[in-house]
């Protein structure tokens, strides 16, 4: 998905770290892999320990870090955003106004990301670091409960113990319900790749709520 | 032996559970979560959370430390299989939140398709984009 724009600014002093989110490990992503031919660091995240340590709640998240290890831009939707909630439920198509909607995401998002790497610290889209500190989202302590438990469930899950580990899965999913990495990962390990039945129904429960916050840019949608 | 499941990875040690108590060589705590039982109190780099006074044997024993009761003390999150075989030590939000407002980006080390590790720090140097994805 990075390649080419990895290509295009590699020359600029630029890494893509790509963090599979897969707790059935590294058979699971390997054809995602494979067929990106990726140059750039690609890596499988089986407990989802990137999620727990950046604070992330579903794919695709992305943390910008500059050359001296800092975050410039905390986590945050890497250039998508709700336009997958106008989704045709029966023939899984979007409308072209989502479409749209989702062009203009990504592309605004690759423009960002390409100036910042280009200009650095001169790039209007990196932030300064109180408003960097001020885009970090904090979480509770029931969230930092939910990672221990989906880190025991998975494990559990890895040994054969299924029954234990779903009910640790479960009590993740609880505690951090905005956790669609938890919950749809903790349904990948039972259906192992098949569609979630309960997918859509997790996304009419937010009403009229957004999942994503808006990225804060300018230009974006 | 008991199973430690930490920010690090997994951790095989001689520990022994006795309920909600889990005791395990200092050293060995030290390697899975780089917390480590000082004279200033329990600490990792520059945090250090104190004992209360006169009750340091309910967390030492010699060289052995009661891992699940220091790590209650200071805060942070912790559960266990129900045979208490395996105990998964959690970060707890305070202490997440303080890391992250240093803007220092927490490392992570982890394994490519072939199994070779790679280190986020190791491009310290380039800009980075760190981006999750998953098959699912």
């Amino acid at each position: 998905m990075w390649q080419h724009l990895y290509d295009e600014l590699k020359g600029y002093g630029f890494m893509v770290f790509a963090v599979a989110m897969d707790s059935r490990g590294a058979d699971v992503a390997r054809p995602w892999i494979e067929a990106a031919k990726s140059t750039y660091v690609s890596v499988i995240d089986a407990e989802h320990r990137v999620a727990d340590l950046y604070n992330m709640v579903n794919v695709p998240e992305a943390v910008w870090i500059d050359e001296a290890g800092r975050i410039v831009r905390p986590t945050e939707v890497a250039g998508s955003g709700d336009y997958f909630r106008k989704m045709d439920r029966q023939t899984r198509t979007l409308s072209d106004e989502a479409k749209a909607m989702r062009e203009e995401m990504r592309s605004g998002y690759m423009a960002a990301l390409r100036d910042w790497v280009k200009n650095g610290t001169k790039s209007a889209y990196a932030f300064d670091p109180s408003a960097a500190r001020a885009h970090l989202r904090p979480q509770s302590e029931d969230v930092a409960m939910a990672h221990c438990w989906f880190r025991l469930g998975r494990h559990l899950h890895a040994i054969g113990a299924t029954s234990e580990a779903e009910a640790a899965l479960a009590e993740a999913s609880r505690l951090h319900p905005d956790s669609w990495n938890i919950w749809r990962q903790t349904g990948d390990l039972k259906l192992e790749g098949k569609p979630n039945p309960d997918f859509w129904a997790r996304v009419e429960a937010l009403g009229n709520r957004r999942y994503y916050d808006k990225i804060d840019m300018p230009g974006m949608p | 032996m008991a199973t430690l499941l930490t920010e690090r990875g997994r951790f095989e040690t001689g520990g022994l559970s006795d309920g909600e108590s889990l005791w395990v060589a200092a050293a060995a705590l030290a390697e899975a979560t780089g917390w480590d039982l000082k004279p200033e109190g329990f600490c990792r780099d520059a945090v250090c959370v104190p004992l209360p006074p006169g009750r340091e044997s309910q967390f030492r024993r010699g060289g052995e430390v009661d891992a699940a009761r220091l790590w209650r003390h200071a805060g942070q999150p912790i559960v266990a299989s129900r045979d208490r075989a395996t105990w998964s030590l959690g970060t707890s939000a305070a202490l997440r939140a303080s890391t992250l407002e240093s803007l220092e980006a927490p490392d992570v080390a982890l394994p490519d398709l072939d199994g070779r590790i790679h280190r986020l720090s190791d491009h310290r140097g380039k800009k980075v984009f760190l981006s999750t994805w998953a098959s699912w």
